[in-house]
């Protein structure tokens, strides 16, 4: 394994899960983290266990639902869903984000002063 | 922020539904590996080897469970209940330390709470009536003569409240009631009971509204009309059984039907306000009418307007009771009024400020050397536990996180002593609040209430923080890891850990000096007080109010009397009986009294307290006859018109001459002077007594205000009790069922409020001392155990047993020395404070301070003898061997 993977900001992760729910539709913990890891690339540093603080946060605030269920091979799983408050507030959260990435983007790829090409 | 309080609530709800949240957490977990390891079984893994890398990828079920938590629940709640529950189980380990840490507190937060809930009821509480803020005494300015210089004339009062702009209401009440002077009659043995006679608007004044009925109408409160009463709570419920039906049936008091009109509430306790002590049955209007010409009557107090100050109502005082007339039937008669005017609440309870503070200052100390004898103990113990705390730092707890434990550890304590010393606290509130002896104001409402459970928990939480803090600090600061390595070797960190125990003990012992020279300096003033001189012999003496069966005259009476008397004397152990109608220090009144034929300028005379005797009752009361004689029955008409006064009358008006035989006129009528006796303190124990004079019931122009059969014996009141009511019985069989009082209960009761104070700042000096004894036992115990190599080593090299006591005794001294200055300075600035409260006794009283060094110099040596004995009974080859 590489050691060169990306460590989570704090709160990065909940608005990964709520993407990853308004593009899945429902889902379960162990299918959020798989998600995650296979769209980042294998990029991100995910123990798959920190998913579930997320989850109860995102639950408690009312943005995401769950509800016990079977999955395609019959096996028992707590299932997620994105709410009508969360997509509202994964909106604004995804906003936030490009603005601030690309800002973060214009700002690193600073010249030096008077440098030239 | 909807989301985040929808948040913090599903988080509380999270924190009490953890079992269902955790499994619900377990089985999702659960499922998640299962999926992994199928996942990973399906690209071709080993059994063993999916399930070896679906664990790990999963990272820590245990982290995964606490983060979930953390981020779900109270994170900070579940610490205090691990904290909670791993302090019940050291504090278990260790049973001995906690009770008495437990003991200790709670006698320490008992009498503080105690001390405060009096000092709530007394000086904070609002009096029970409405707008008491707005409410004032009217008084004279210089009282010199008693009540009867407290009050004001019937045709007075009514003029002020005609003429004054700055009162709402003006009313009074009659000052001059005696306990017990009604009688309930229509049951087997007259009730005796006590009246007040108040005016009309009374009540509506204070804003007392009656529970049942009504209140009296002005029409009641005139000449002749249909006697009404109005009852007591506490009266209506032991008398009447708390029947309703009472109001509108006639009562028969002395005979005569009064009817009931009202019922007042549990929450007017007239007594309690008015005269502490006193209990009072049932209210009756004032007729003004009937006291026209009966001089100063009324104790006055209004409820000033809206808006007025009551620096505006005294100046319009100051114009107006000047020229208020005494009697308007007589304008040239000048009484010089004046009208001081003084909230009511600093007339019931202003007297008591400074004792109270005085107390609470005391049981504050009391607690600080609670607290620091804590502090002392745990410090003992962090010493002993410094190898476990260590060890829970290297296993990762940090060193907030130690604190954090300590701290709970000390609250815990404080908590448990605090409930502890609630429960202790309402059972001497509740016994307090029972209490007649003490003549403390609204001491009857004193109770454990939210304020007092307020006051308890921020009293537990501040020691706790006291004496929990240094000692946290303490043991969780330096190097754990040495203590760690110390652990093993035992007991020998370092020298600093001494000095601040050291240091501690000797706060202790100069804060308990201070409260020892405090309790001291009012023991001397109360003991100052029972050897004053009172004027008359208490000892052996008893009185009991006689119901002498309203005599038609003077003949009459004073045969009744006679008859009494003589009765009385014939029961075996009687020494002599005599009857006056007020004794000393109970109610008062005064009249006038003056040479005959010389002119006083104005201020010159002084209101003179007058009894109404018969003969024999100065031998009776124990009076000293200095001069003269005593009356005799047998003094024919013309020798009747005697009278006897006291020293000082003697030589204020005769100066340089014998007054017996001098002529004077004394309440209007010329009198001559047969005898002079010594002063008797006639108001209270602690201040010289007045004019005095004394007239016989003899004398038809003189009308007694009461009947008090003085008997003295050197039988106890109780034998006496029973034969003398036969007497008094069959001479008259309406005589209610009064009591029989010692006259020393009176003066008892006079002095109760010194008693009071010096009683409970005693206590809590001998608990301060207990305490501090405690404390230096401890630390030189622990220096002995901690030393008993040193010990040894000496020894071995030819120490003798004796030079080791002696070394281990002078370490104690040289402590106590040091607490023992300091707290005398303190004392020696403090005492000063409180020199308002002591009673012939300076502050800086060289007794009471060679006293307190005395007696906590024998106190330590008590508790270093202890320590001491043991050092030198250390075996040399036994402290060495046991390394």
């Amino acid at each position: 394994m590489p050691d060169s993977k990306l460590d989570l900001l704090q709160g990065t992760l909940d608005l990964m899960v709520l993407q990853t729910l308004a593009a899945m539709g429902t889902q379960h913990g162990y299918g959020i983290a798989r998600r995650i890891e296979q769209v980042s690339g294998n990029e991100v540093l995910l123990n798959q266990g920190t998913i579930y603080a997320s989850l109860v946060r995102l639950q408690q605030r009312g943005w995401i639902e769950g509800e016990w269920g079977t999955s395609d091979n019959n096996r028992k799983a707590k299932f997620y869903s994105i709410t009508r408050r969360g997509r509202k507030q994964l909106a604004e959260d995804a906003a936030y984000w490009q603005r601030l990435s690309a800002v973060m983007g214009r700002v690193l790829a600073m010249e030096p002063e008077g440098g030239e090409r | 922020m909807k989301d985040r309080i929808r948040q913090s609530w599903n988080r509380v709800r999270a924190f009490f539904r953890r079992g269902a949240l955790d499994q619900e957490l377990d089985a999702e977990m659960a499922s998640h590996l299962d999926m992994a390891i199928e996942d990973n079984l399906r690209t071709g893994m080993t059994p063993e080897e999916a399930r070896r890398r679906a664990l790990a990828h999963f990272g820590g079920l245990q982290q995964a469970r606490e983060r979930q938590r953390a981020a779900r629940g109270l994170p900070f709640l579940d610490v205090l209940g691990q904290d909670l529950r791993f302090t019940f189980r050291t504090l278990r380990r260790d049973l001995a330390f906690t009770i008495v840490a437990v003991l200790i507190l709670a006698l320490g937060i008992a009498a503080n709470v105690a001390v405060f809930s009096v000092v709530d009821a007394i000086l904070v509480r609002p009096l029970p009536f409405r707008n008491p803020e707005r409410l004032v005494r009217v008084a004279p300015l210089i009282a010199t003569c008693g009540e009867s210089c407290r009050t004001y004339t019937t045709d007075a009062t009514e003029e002020f409240q005609q003429r004054n702009r700055s009162f709402e209401q003006v009313t009074g009440y009659f000052a001059f009631t005696s306990a017990d002077n009604f009688k309930l009659m229509g049951r087997p043995v007259p009730l005796p009971v006590t009246g007040i006679l108040v005016m009309q608007n009374f009540f509506q004044t204070l804003g007392v509204e009656p529970i049942l009925g009504r209140l009296f109408t002005p029409e009641e409160c005139l000449h002749k009309s249909r006697p009404v009463t109005v009852l007591s709570y506490a009266f209506w419920k032991t008398q009447f059984g708390a029947d309703r039906g009472v109001i509108g049936k006639a009562i028969d008091l002395n005979g005569t039907p009064v009817t009931v009109i009202g019922v007042l509430p549990e929450t007017f306790d007239f007594g309690s306000v008015f005269s502490p002590g006193a209990k009072v049955d049932l209210f009756a209007p004032f007729i003004m009418y009937d006291f026209r010409d009966d001089g100063n009557d009324l104790a006055l107090m209004g409820r000033l307007r809206p808006g007025v100050t009551l620096a505006q109502a005294q100046s319009e005082a100051d114009q107006l009771f000047p020229k208020l007339d005494a009697d308007l039937r007589h304008p040239e008669w000048k009484a010089n009024y004046t009208g001081h005017l003084v909230f009511m609440k600093d007339y019931v309870s202003g007297r008591m400020r400074r004792s109270l503070i005085v107390l609470w200052c005391a049981v504050g100390l009391m607690l600080l050397i609670v607290c620091v004898n804590l502090s002392n103990l745990l410090l003992a113990r962090a010493s002993a536990r410094s190898g476990e705390l260590a060890m829970r730092h290297a296993l990762g707890a940090g060193r907030t996180r130690l604190i954090r434990q300590l701290l709970t550890e000390s609250l815990l304590l404080s908590a448990t002593g605090a409930a502890l010393g609630l429960a202790m606290a309402w059972v001497v509130t509740s016994f307090l609040a029972h209490q007649t002896s003490f003549a403390l104001p609204l001491l009857l409402r004193v109770r454990i209430d939210g304020a007092a459970v307020l006051w308890t928990v921020a009293v537990a939480v501040l020691s706790a923080v006291a004496f929990g803090l240094i000692p946290a600090l303490r043991s969780c600061s330096g190097d754990l890891a040495e203590a760690l390595r110390d652990a093993g070797r035992g007991a020998s960190e370092g020298r600093k850990h001494d000095a601040l125990r050291s240091t501690l003990v000797i706060a202790e012992v100069a804060l308990a000096c201070v409260l020892v020279v405090g309790a001291g300096l009012l023991l001397r003033s109360f003991v100052h007080l029972l050897s004053v001189d009172l004027g008359f012999e208490p000892a052996h003496a008893a009185a009991i109010a006689v119901d002498d069966g309203s005599p038609h005259n003077t003949a009459e009476r004073a045969a009744r009397w006679r008859e009494v008397i003589e009765q009385v004397q014939t029961i075996p152990g009687v020494e002599i009986a005599g009857i006056s109608d007020n004794v000393p220090l109970s109610r008062n009144r005064s009249w006038g009294i003056s040479a005959k034929g010389r002119q006083y300028r104005p201020g010159e005379l002084q209101g003179t307290f007058v009894y109404i005797v018969s003969p024999g009752y100065l031998k009776a009361m124990g009076l000293r006859l200095i001069e003269g004689r005593d009356f005799r029955w047998s003094d024919d008409s013309k020798s009747q018109n005697g009278v006897v006064i006291n020293e000082t009358v003697a030589r204020s008006l005769w100066p340089g001459e014998h007054a017996v035989g001098q002529m004077a006129n004394a309440g209007g009528v010329d009198v001559r002077v047969i005898g002079v006796v010594a002063d008797v303190r006639e108001s209270s124990v602690e201040s010289k007594g007045g004019w005095q004079m004394y007239l016989p019931v003899t004398n038809a122009n003189f009308g007694p205000e009461g009947t008090e059969l003085v008997v003295r014996s050197n039988l106890p009141p109780g034998a006496l009790a029973v034969s003398v009511m036969r007497i008094l019985r069959s001479i008259n069989p309406a005589q209610p069922a009064t009591d029989f009082r010692p006259i020393q209960q009176i003066v008892d009761h006079a002095t109760s409020p010194r008693r009071f104070l010096t009683l409970l700042v005693s206590i809590f000096a001998a608990l301060g001392l207990t305490l501090a004894a405690l404390g230096i036992y401890g630390v030189i115990a622990y220096t002995v155990t901690r030393r008993t190599q040193e010990i040894g080593i000496r020894m071995a090299l030819g120490a003798s047993r004796g030079r080791v006591q002696r070394s281990v005794l002078l370490r104690t001294m040289r402590l106590v020395a040091i607490g023992l200055v300091m707290g005398s300075v303190v004392s020696f600035a403090v005492s000063r404070a409180i020199v308002s409260l002591l009673f012939g006794t300076q502050p800086n009283d060289a007794v009471t301070y060679a006293g307190m060094a005395v007696l906590l110099l024998g106190v330590a040596l008590l508790a270093g003898y202890l320590p001491a004995r043991r050092a030198a009974r250390i075996d040399p080859i036994i402290a060495l061997r046991t390394n």
